[in-house]
């Protein structure tokens, strides 16, 4: 009975709990995702717009913005380089203490960031390990953007990895053996062959670990030092303008920020969905 | 160029994929070489172009380009063309920019000059009927249109030897047969020297100037492809090349019985299997005097040239297949469940001490 | 085999490089935190972690865990079954919602709660006539915990649902299997390593969770202190060592996490050898 039911009500959901999982799923993506965001709306609809403007556009919060984003970016392209090495030692290469090594790529994603901030913190200080042994050689790494940088690089290392990996692991080796057969080097095998197959992964691994940096907060504050002008953060400025009660400033910082990661998280999103349909002829 | 391989041997770990082999390959001969999987054909052809390295020791093996002894040339300076079953296309540039890809990464020194780069890869589209299609990726050919890409982009750099790993074995039945014909032609026509790899008999057949039968590391026997299917020189390659009938019983007197068949044989007292091929088999109503195998038909398929048509008796382990003309097929009025007689025009023996075929032939 | 760079000095070269920097820039700190825990022996270190306010703040950082998992759970198994195994209009775009939390900042993110359910929110302002206060208290912590921590259940089980098709699920209702025990005898068991996975993970972000948390909590000691806060406390205190001994306890998690994901990546593939 219920086969012809399933037939007759014209649908392809031969499987059940259709409404309960689609209940539970939009119930749950309003409530606890969208619901909030429109508290944010709610107190920026309580600012002019020349308010909001003379917000965000403060002298302090610009510089917030630069310094953010400087070191994100310098934190990104050394990932993008470190990650990329990584990735291919650990799929091209055999070596003892591989599986470690694969191991340790999870642990800033495991590792809470305020122990990273602080662990940070107390390595690149003058007075530890590093620090020590840097300062000796001229470069002061804590409480200057080169510390933010740094933490912004430990928390997002992974994400370059993680992406690169598994393309790396599906190229035949018939890619690398076409090549050769073909008369190419190593060198020219490399940025000719191999590097167009990983641009598309390298770029969303680097982006995302740049849209990480942008909203990172608990590895960077112990580190950065938080000079206004010099070495604060957008994430610590929304926290400075809630510690004062400024919630309206805190919020449009906020969007701000909120506004700048989701547009790349769409960027990246729609420049991934273009490079896969280009390498497989519309599908996927 | 002539190829030649001295006593090429590989292990992979312990197993033997390859026994110390030695072949010889003329200049312009198109060669296949056939087995079934894990027979080490594969491994023989990645050896030839420098992408496997052949066991060092016990004695270390030589292969030769003519009068070139490129046993330690790395596989880029091998001047060969390899041609992958799954055509291994750079995904990411065109039809243009792979079949280029050779030309382009030649030392500055050597590399010609882009406009006869351009020359030289439109006259190769040209000749793979792909001229239209330059600009495309990968991705938007058919199987058989990418495959055609593959062999271009090998023949760019005007190869010493050309190699093909499975060449169709990714592609359907219709546009293999159609691409086997165009490789064929294209070989008359440029005359170089092809060493293909297939798991299918009438692949190797087809194609090839002389095949090489191998199974288990070994070559079991080289021969122009009339040779091998007339002549097998053991069981494996009659196995090999085609549908095998077996009969197995026991010799008294001159007569080989089964069950409550029997069969004239010129053979001593014992054991005996005979070996026949489906054409081999001939459908009567009676049984002869020297021949009495009843049969009933189980199964017909009328397709292709012939009517393959199934037999099962009491007397066999497995069913039998015979093919038979048309035209003797509408003579007998076949019909599934009709009872007749077989007869052997035909048969082998390969006596497992000596491995070498004996033929007996009757007149039917 | 040859393959692109498998020239032994390009090999050795490389692969030094990676084990050197990752030694440097990944191992250092996780051996500094243990370093600098026991720096002052042993037993100072456990009576740094025995304190009371210590114990306190594991003791909430737990319960919250504790209490964020089974939310998550729940939903994560709700969304990848919805999404892998039916087709509807707005698929894409669920599968597209579940990662904001991964791109909005932790700080955000407890601004927006704050913004929603303190007392000047619209919802807040209600609760507080009603004498509900969730901000500055544990049901904020846990919130904002839920928020951060959502997307890590299901983006580890879509991936395999997808890959696995629902075949089997389809057999087993041809079967006369009803929901639930389709659910439970076919898909859990090819599924549930992967759920184990996505429990750790979100369990290890729940527990370490500091920019959100830090926003809505008012880190009270002894009362909405979860360890990462109190962690901060001890640091800004000057009681370095105190901190580290936290610290210790939460690397001591994140370890345990990446064991378990190792061994389960172990069992995957031993899994796949031999199919």
């Amino acid at each position: 009975m219920s086969y012809f039911a399933l037939r007759h009500s014209g649908s392809a959901r031969v499987l059940p709990g259709f409404g309960l999982s689609m209940g539970i799923s939009v119930l749950f993506i309003s409530l606890v995702l969208l619901l909030p965001i429109t508290g944010l709306f709610g107190q920026l609809a309580g600012l002019s717009l020349a308010e909001y403007w003379a917000i965000i556009t403060e002298g302090r919060v610009v510089a917030s913005y630069m310094v953010t984003i400087g070191a994100a970016a310098v934190a990104a392209l050394v990932n993008a380089v470190f990650g990329l090495l990584l990735a291919w030692v650990l799929v091209r290469y055999d070596f003892t203490g591989k599986r470690l090594l694969d191991a340790l790529m999870d642990l800033p994603f495991a590792l809470p960031t305020a122990v990273a901030g602080i662990t940070l913190a107390t390595l690149y200080a003058s007075s530890g390990w590093m620090g020590g042994w840097l300062e000796s050689l001229g470069f002061q790494v804590a409480y200057t953007w080169v510390g933010i940088a740094l933490a912004m690089a430990f928390t997002s290392i992974p994400f370059v990895v993680r992406t690169v990996q598994p393309v790396l692991e599906d190229m035949p080796a018939e890619v690398d053996e076409a090549a050769m057969s073909l008369g190419a080097t190593d060198g020219v095998a490399f940025r000719r062959v191999i590097m167009p197959h990983l641009w598309p992964a390298l770029v969303t691994g680097t982006g995302l670990a740049f849209v990480r940096s942008l909203g990172e907060f608990g590895a960077i504050i112990f580190i950065a030092g938080n000079m206004p002008y010099e070495t604060e953060i957008t994430a610590l400025m929304i926290f400075v303008k809630l510690q004062e009660y400024d919630y309206a400033g805190a919020s449009a910082i906020a969007s701000v920020v909120l506004f700048v990661s989701l547009a790349l998280l769409l960027a990246i999103n729609v420049w991934q969905g273009r490079f896969i349909r280009r390498l497989h002829g519309g599908k996927g | 160029m002539s190829i030649r391989l001295d006593n090429i041997a590989k292990h992979f770990g312990a197993t033997q994929a390859l026994e110390p082999i030695n072949l010889d390959i003329q200049e312009g001969e198109l060669v296949g070489l056939l087995g079934p999987s894990g027979s080490g054909k594969t491994t023989l052809l990645r050896i030839i172009a420098g992408l496997e390295t052949a066991d060092h020791s016990p004695t270390p093996g030589r292969i030769l380009f003519g009068e070139r002894d490129v046993t330690h040339v790395h596989v880029r300076d091998r001047r060969i063309g390899f041609v992958f079953q799954h055509y291994a296309l750079f995904r990411h540039m065109s039809v243009y920019d792979n079949v280029a890809f050779g030309l382009t990464v030649m030392p500055r020194a050597k590399r010609p000059s882009a406009q006869d780069i351009r020359a030289r890869v439109y006259r190769l589209l040209e000749m793979v009927k792909l001229e239209a299609f330059a600009n495309r990726y990968p991705a938007q050919l058919s199987g058989g249109q990418q495959q055609r890409v593959s062999l271009a982009r090998a023949l760019a750099v005007e190869p010493d030897v050309l190699l093909l790993d499975e060449p169709f074995g990714a592609l359907d039945a219709k546009v293999r047969q159609e691409l086997r014909r165009w490789l064929r032609h294209l070989h008359e026509e440029f005359n170089f020297t092809s060493v293909f790899v297939t798991h299918d008999q009438e692949e190797a057949l087809e194609l090839s100037d002389r095949v090489v039968v191998m199974s288990n590391g070994r070559i079991e026997q080289i021969d122009t492809p009339e040779t091998l299917y007339r002549a097998p020189q053991n069981r494996f390659v009659f196995e090999f090349l085609g549908d095998v009938n077996y009969l197995e019983g026991k010799v008294h007197n001159g007569t080989l019985t089964c069950g409550d068949a029997h069969l004239a044989v010129d053979l001593p007292d014992g054991d005996a299997e005979l070996l026949l091929r489906p054409h081999e088999i001939r459908l009567a109503e009676q049984p002869t005097p020297e021949s009495h195998l009843p049969v009933t038909i189980t199964a017909i398929s009328p397709v292709g040239a012939e009517v393959r048509v199934e037999l099962e008796a009491d007397w066999l382990a497995e069913p039998w297949l015979a093919t038979v003309r048309h035209a003797d097929f509408n003579r007998l009025a076949l019909r599934r469940g009709q009872r007749l007689y077989a007869h052997p025009r035909h048969w082998r023996r390969f006596p497992e001490a000596t491995e070498n075929a004996e033929v007996q032939t009757h007149l039917a | 085999m040859r393959r692109i760079g498998d020239a032994p000095l390009v090999r050795r070269l490389l692969i030094a490089a990676a084990v050197g920097l990752s030694g440097l820039f990944l191992l250092l700190p996780l051996v500094a935190i243990f370093a600098q825990a026991f720096s002052q022996g042993v037993s100072v270190f456990w009576s740094n972690v025995s304190d009371f306010y210590t114990l306190h703040a594991i003791g909430l950082t737990l319960g919250i865990a504790l209490l964020t998992i089974p939310v998550c759970l729940v939903f994560g198994v709700a969304l990848a079954w919805l999404v892998t195994r039916f087709s509807f209009p707005g698929r894409r775009l669920l599968q597209t919602l579940i990662d904001i939390p991964f791109a909005v900042s932790p700080v955000v993110a407890g601004l927006i709660y704050l913004l929603l359910y303190g007392r000047n929110g619209w919802i807040g302002s209600w609760l507080n006539s009603h004498d509900i206060q969730l901000m500055f208290a544990w049901p904020g912590i846990l919130m904002v915990t839920i928020f951060v921590t959502c997307p890590f259940v299901a983006r580890e089980l879509i991936p395999l649902m997808q890959a696995q098709g629902s075949r089997e699920e389809e057999a087993a209702v041809t079967l006369g299997a009803s929901g639930w025990t389709t659910f439970r005898r076919v898909t859990l068991p090819n599924i549930r390593w992967a759920l184990l996975y996505g429990i750790i993970l979100t369990n290890a972000r729940a527990v370490g969770e500091f920019g959100a948390v830090s926003v809505v909590s008012g880190a009270i000691r002894g009362q909405t202190n979860t360890l990462p806060l109190h962690l901060e406390q001890l640091y800004q205190d000057y009681n370095a060592v105190g901190a580290f001994a936290c610290a210790a306890l939460l690397a001591l998690i994140a370890l345990l996490t990446l064991a378990a994901k190792a061994g389960l990546e172990w069992r995957a593939s031993r899994r796949e050898a031999f199919a």
